[in-house]
């Protein structure tokens, strides 16, 4: 395959930089440091060493040996993202980009977020790093991750609600360009997903490769082979775009992203952007996009507030177009049974986003034999939705 | 097609000739119907606009401040208002004897999802004359400026205050006029313009023959009086879109319509000096 993206950020035609002028010249910046910095021997051992040290990099490969027999089929194993500080794989990225910000001199950064995951870090790295921190998160978002607010806030962070639009991540990501538009100067956005516009899906995805690059080391190393499937939920799709890089040119392994289909595909209620969206520009970038015949981008719905988004990242796109990832749907349903399942068998209580990815094993592995290997982004811990998970198991769906 | 002079550059000469800057209001088409959409652009002429910037509303405006987000949304939920309905607000508004020069601002996803053939075909037909897409620089405009040019459309793009070397390549391709930002951030209503606006609006002017307009903030006649003797053309939006919201239950209301309507047209009035 070739490499991807190209000088404008082109992943085949998917990505680019569709923003205003306003922002332009801020993201050429980002670009030029961006450059320079993933090239600097320095920067690079900095973050490595808060990866290994901070955050307790790397983060083992499980083999969920009961999951794997009472599902009956392939050879399951976890990468356990899981455990990383903070509790998801979202502090990859923001280490990564925390540290690019203080090489750029800037003082100030800001994050939006959904399910509070990247808000959560990037408050986090902004503590460590000693950088002020504004986290945007929907309004809806703050009520049904009230933990995470307050977690943000305990981080020294201020947690800006979304009012505007849907008050979910679509629009807390719209506010966070606003607000960088207006405070270019001495403000660094760290975006959270493989989305927006160029650089971000390309850097964002260099920050998360060491999940897959791990990964792909681990299972050697264990199975004396490279795995048949490897599995990640997708919402923006930056656990994803990090489990499936390092894997792009082994044709043998069969790539699957596992979006959020919510109430199911065929009712208004979902957050499918690969099954039923359609190329489009979103939120500074050519991809898939959740749209109206109007071309108005549509809200989305999912249990999971990671996943409840209308776009995707452009990179995706483009593995979607060029047939070498598949992309399915879960229900909220499916990833609550998931959720249960992997508790039960294994001791694991996975976040509802990675949950869903746990749903498309459930269906994937009995169908395959023994000796195949599946391995799985366990992205997130589920500690932050056990509230919201009591109010679905005990008020029904 | 490209031969007939196009009307903002028409528009232009006259008001070279008669020694004035053009005032280019913005209104968001649906808002508060497309009836009364109308109906304010032909207030907005009374009162002395010389060309007008059509707002299509959209679900996700990047660039936009608080009041022109409401305006969409009012837009959107009141009259599930299309890219097609605002082009087709150019025709009425030219079939009720509106004579205004008509400049389309919409985002690109829209039109990408019309088709950029039909909706050449289409702004051709209905009497368009330019074309502002705020979320598509020059690095991605290529196609579309291709085919606008093709059609004698006037693709108008922006430059910011933070474009630095890029204000030269911008320039260069500008057609209709140059759309000046004032200040860095969303549109909405402000006190103060970016430090150094004044050598940016220099820089601009000395890059190009082609007018230059300035917009982003601009809500009162003494703002447009700051800016006449630097360029061609003053924008003004969130301020009267804000007019427009304040109207709104007059406008809604078949007996007060008149009144709705006139403190608009006072309102452009005052800022037209």
């Amino acid at each position: 395959m070739t490499q991807v993206p190209d000088e404008n950020g082109r992943f085949g035609k998917f990505g680019g930089r569709y923003v205003p002028e306003t922002l332009m010249n801020a993201l050429m910046e980002l670009e030029e440091a961006y450059q320079h910095y993933s090239k600097d021997p320095e920067f690079i051992a900095e973050v490595r060493y808060l990866l290994t040290k901070y955050s307790g990099r790397p983060t083992s490969l499980y083999y969920a040996e009961r999951l794997s027999q009472h599902l009956g089929g392939a050879k399951i194993y976890l990468k356990r993202e899981d455990l990383n500080h903070t509790g998801a794989h979202k502090i990859n990225n923001t280490i990564g980009q925390g540290l690019l910000a203080k090489r750029m001199g800037k003082t100030k950064i800001i994050a939006e977020t959904g399910a509070g995951q990247h808000g959560v870090a990037s408050a986090t790295v902004a503590a460590l790093l000693g950088l002020e921190c504004k986290v945007f998160m929907g309004e809806e978002d703050t009520k049904r991750q009230e933990l995470n607010v307050f977690r943000m806030q305990l981080l020294g962070a201020e947690v800006v609600p979304v009012m505007s639009g849907t008050r979910t991540l679509k629009d807390a990501c719209n506010e966070t360009l606003r607000y960088w538009v207006s405070h270019v100067d001495d403000t660094y956005y760290i975006l959270g997903s493989v989305t927006g516009p160029h650089p971000y899906p390309m850097m964002v995805r260099d920050f998360q490769r060491i999940i897959g690059d791990e990964s792909r080391e681990q299972i050697q190393k264990e199975a004396g082979r490279l795995p048949d499937y490897v599995v990640a939920a997708v919402g923006g799709g930056s656990n994803a775009i990090g489990m499936f890089y390092p894997f792009i040119n082994d044709e043998s392994v069969k790539l699957i992203g596992v979006e959020a289909a919510g109430h199911g595909v065929d009712t208004e209620e979902h957050a499918a952007t690969m099954t039923k969206g359609r190329h489009g520009v979103f939120q500074g970038s050519l991809s898939y996009v959740l749209q109206d015949e109007h071309g108005q981008v549509q809200p989305a719905h999912s249990i999971s507030a990671g996943l409840d988004y209308p776009g995707i990242g452009p990179e995706h796109a483009y593995l979607k177009d060029t047939e070498r990832a598949a992309y399915l749907p879960i229900t909220d349903a499916e990833a609550l049974e998931a959720l249960q399942l992997l508790s039960r068998t294994e001791g694991i209580i996975p976040a509802l986003e990675s949950a869903h990815a746990i749903a498309q094993v459930m269906k994937l592995a009995p169908t395959l034999s023994s000796d195949q290997i599946i391995v799985v982004s366990l992205s997130g811990r589920g500690d932050k939705d056990v509230q919201a998970i009591m109010g679905y198991l005990e008020g029904g769906m | 097609m490209g031969n007939q002079v196009n009307a903002i550059d028409a528009a232009f000469q006259r008001l070279r000739g008669e020694g004035r800057t053009a005032l280019i209001p913005f209104l968001t088409i649906g808002d508060p119907d497309l009836a009364t959409s109308v109906e304010i652009i032909g207030a907005l002429e009374q009162a002395g606009a010389d060309m007008v910037e059509l707002g299509v509303p959209y679900s996700d405006p990047l660039a936009d401040g608080p009041v022109i987000q409401r305006a969409s949304e009012r837009a959107l939920s009141n009259a599930r208002v299309t890219l097609v309905d605002c082009i087709e607000v150019a025709e009425q508004s030219r079939n009720a004897g509106i004579k205004l020069p008509f400049i389309l601002f919409t985002y690109y996803n829209p039109v990408l999802q019309y088709g950029l053939e039909r909706f050449f075909e289409l702004v051709t037909a209905k009497g368009i004359s330019g074309l502002i897409i705020p979320d598509l620089p020059i690095e991605e405009d290529a196609e579309l400026r291709a085919m606008a040019e093709e059609a004698g459309i006037h693709l108008i793009p922006l430059v910011a205050p933070t474009s630095n070397d890029r204000v030269k390549r911008i320039a260069a391709k500008a057609r209709g006029f140059v759309y000046c930002v004032s200040s860095l951030g969303v549109t909405g209503v402000r006190a103060d313009f970016h430090q150094g606006i004044d050598e940016f609006l220099a820089t601009v002017r000395s890059a190009t023959d082609t007018p230059i307009a300035v917009g982003f903030g601009i809500s009162s006649r003494e703002q447009v009086e700051r800016f006449s003797k630097q360029v061609d053309g003053v924008i003004v939006g969130s301020a009267i879109v804000r007019k427009i919201e304040e109207a709104v239950p007059l406008l809604q209301s078949p007996d007060k319509k008149q009144e709705g309507l006139a403190q608009i047209r006072a309102f452009v009035s005052e800022l037209r000096g």
